[in-house]
């Protein structure tokens, strides 16, 4: 294929897409933002800077990823013909990697030192303790003390990598929390800390320029069809949490009237039960983490738990942008249950021996019943954004796959952690 | 100068920007506390409001308890969520601002609600301002509300004749000082220091040249929060501003001791901003 720029900037520029995004922070950050916006437009108009990052994605993270077709996984799917853009492959094991090694470099472009980052499971806390140990940054990682309990495999990752990992016992002692702690540090030490906010969400720059950093994902994938398959494809689906993956994919193709993109959101138990975290599906717009957009929230403007056995679509919010494609209808977005996800997960494994992310078990779940709809005609492009590998312990509860000895022994966690709860990856 | 107990003039509510001014009339800085409402629950927060008054609180500022507040320390945030998991919802802020508003002569301050612009939003700006209003409320303060995206709720609290509080800090430029200064409708909060709310052993060094900077960018009235806790602290910070804002202070005060205990604390704050360090 001919060779795709990696990083460029193209498409609304923020700080608003429709009615929805903005700055809902305090003052004191204000600054920071401006800082982070204009050192980020300099950036984005300097060679330099598109070359560094594209030897870095080349070299270190492994770009271009690859496409792969899943024939026999597509025999599920109506016969359509399902194609993987392998985000899996990437270092780190997820499209994280592409977003933190940018803003890493804006870091030091800004001569700040320290970069903090929020986590739920650990995969964009994982990529930033990366980015920081590969540029001699200091990193600490906002974690729910209740994932660094059920994540301990990533909390040493990240400490292997040389990160501070600082469990947050605040509020629901999830990612949400984490993030709200990550925004008081940064209040507090802004003059030598950027935050390298792990999806498309949060106030403006983040969402333009977080997607900006993942654009690469459906620009490579766009020549990648073409070329496999002759035409573009009928639908691009991805999953959806906060949104980074599928804005990632879906932005190449939003001039291409005849794709339809397909968000998939994490539908936990269904939607009709309220747990869940369907922020698009099955929320309202609010205002959460310094950005209007679709939220889960109660009449008073409190925000929702929300739930899903994937920890890194398991957030009460998601991108202003997502939001704007969905009212506007340019993006549809589905819900996509724990049950149907891990269907599809199960799928995945045993018909193609590529083992996904939960998360982007969701976009597979979503693949199957698309390409139902499509028929043998039809030609879906997946986003798997993530590798399994840190899944396996939910997949083997949730399969039945280990044995009443092993079971027994992790009876104690099992009481207080729902299996639905324990893993998962994305941010 | 209006005395603290004067009101705009059509309501019947008192303004806040009132108290400061007689405050400053009589050589002081005003002493403006924080509790959020329902804590340590409804009714006991609006009694050690009412004695904060008595005891020589200026202005109540009212917190309405976030599910993500972003601005406040650990004590406040621990005490905002005792207050959600007491069922306070925004209904019940109301109402305790009304039982504020309409406390006997003595015990009665203006009152702003202090917000997180999400829970205001879901109620809508313009109902929520009417409703204030009508409870009494003088205005409120936004902490995650910038001029910048604040077009519905300037227009919703023109209309309701309410005080519209927004906040500076030390790394405002001078142009968004002087933005914020204007859109400010009574007076303009200034954080002392990069930080969230908390009890701090020194006030921001930054915070003197902050008030300075804001008044000549316009601000009619600066009062400072953040990190103030102390008598001595509050003398300093009456040195330089209009008003000496207290909130986890009054909250560990309130855990600790009581209302007796905050009473305590409350008038040895009031000793201070009356003795301002020049």
């Amino acid at each position: 294929m001919t060779a795709q720029p990696v990083f460029e900037r193209f498409g609304a520029r923020g700080p608003y897409f429709g009615e929805f995004g903005g700055r809902f922070v305090p003052e004191a950050l204000i600054a920071a933002l401006d800082e982070l916006d204009a050192e980020y437009t300099r950036a984005a108009a300097d060679p330099a800077f598109a070359a560094e990052l594209e030897r870095l994605q080349r070299e270190y993270t492994g770009r271009p990823s690859i496409l792969t077709e899943a024939p026999r996984f597509a025999e599920h799917a109506g016969g359509a013909r399902v194609l993987l853009k392998r985000e899996d492959l990437n270092h780190t094991g997820s499209h994280k990697i592409n977003n933190v090694l940018g803003q890493a470099l804006l870091t030091k472009r800004m001569g700040k030192t320290r970069v903090i980052a929020e986590t739920g499971a650990g995969q964009h806390g994982v990529a930033t303790a990366t980015a920081a140990a590969l540029m001699g940054l200091e990193c600490v990682v906002y974690m729910g003390k209740v994932d660094t309990e059920r994540q301990a495999l990533n909390v040493a990752r990240m400490r292997l990598l040389g990160a501070e990992v600082v469990p947050v016992s605040t509020g629901t002692a999830t990612l949400k929390d984490a993030l709200n702690e990550a925004f008081r540090d940064w209040v507090a030490h802004v003059d030598d800390t950027h935050y390298v906010l792990g999806t498309v969400a949060g106030p403006h720059p983040f969402p333009a320029m977080v997607r900006d950093f993942h654009r690469t994902i459906g620009v490579e994938a766009r020549a990648q069809v073409l070329e496999r398959v002759g035409r573009l494809p009928d639908v691009v689906a991805a999953c959806v949490g906060g949104g980074s993956n599928a804005i990632g994919i879906f932005h190449a193709f939003i001039e291409d009237e005849g794709v339809r993109l397909l968000g998939l959101e994490a539908a936990g138990d269904g939607v009709e039960t309220g747990r869940h975290a369907a922020s698009i599906t099955g929320g309202v717009s609010g205002v959460l983490h310094g950005a209007r957009s679709m939220v889960l929230q109660d009449d008073d403007g409190q925000t929702l738990d929300s739930h899903s056995i994937s920890a890194g679509l398991d957030y009460p919010g998601v991108g202003p942008e997502h939001a704007f494609l969905a009212s506007t209808g340019r993006a549809e977005y589905r819900p996509v249950t724990d049950a149907e996800a891990m269907e599809a997960f199960g799928l995945l494994c045993r018909t193609e021996g590529i083992i996904p992310a939960i998360e982007s078990a969701h976009a597979l779940a979503g693949a199957l019943r698309v390409g139902r709809e499509l028929g043998p005609d039809g030609v879906v492009l997946v986003n798997l954004s993530g590798r399994g590998d840190k899944d396996v312990d939910t997949a083997a509860r949730w399969f039945g796959l280990v044995s009443d000895a092993d079971l027994v022994a992790s009876e104690a966690e099992r009481v207080s952690a729902p299996v639905a709860e324990t893993e998962g990856s994305g941010w | 100068m209006s005395t603290p107990t004067s009101s705009t003039a059509a309501t019947g509510r008192l303004s806040s920007a009132s108290a400061v001014d007689a405050a400053r009339a009589e050589g002081r800085a005003a002493l403006v506390g924080y509790l959020p409402a329902g804590f340590p629950d409804q009714r006991a927060c609006v009694d050690a409001l009412r004695a904060s008054v008595a005891a020589g609180l200026d202005v109540i500022e009212l917190g309405l308890p976030y599910s993500d507040p972003v601005m406040d320390g650990p004590v406040i945030q621990a005490a905002a969520e005792t207050a959600l998991r007491g069922g306070t919802r925004i209904r019940n802020v109301l109402e305790s601002v009304e039982q504020l508003a309409s406390a006997p002569e003595g015990e009665r301050a203006p009152v702003l609600v202090m917000s997180y612009w999400a829970p205001v939003l879901r109620y809508g700006p313009a109902a929520f301002a009417r409703d204030l209003a009508s409870a009494g409320g003088a205005g409120l303060i936004t902490p995650d509300l910038v001029p910048d995206e604040a077009g519905e709720w300037i227009d919703a609290s023109d209309e309701h004749g309410l005080e519209r509080v927004f906040l500076v800090a030390p790394s405002s430029t001078p142009a968004r000082l002087a933005s914020t200064a204007a859109a400010c409708r009574g007076w303009t909060y200034a954080a002392s220091t990069m930080g969230v709310t908390g009890t701090r052993s020194s006030v921001g060094s930054a915070a003197a040249g902050l008030v300075q900077a804001t008044r000549a960018a316009g601000a009619e009235r600066v009062c400072v929060g953040l990190g103030v806790s102390t008598a001595a602290q509050a003398s300093e910070v009456a040195g330089y501003a209009d008003g000496v804002i207290v909130g986890s202070a009054l909250v560990r005060a309130l855990s600790d001791g009581g209302t007796a205990g905050l009473e305590a604390v409350v008038r040895d704050l009031a000793a201070g901003v009356a003795s301002p360090s020049r």
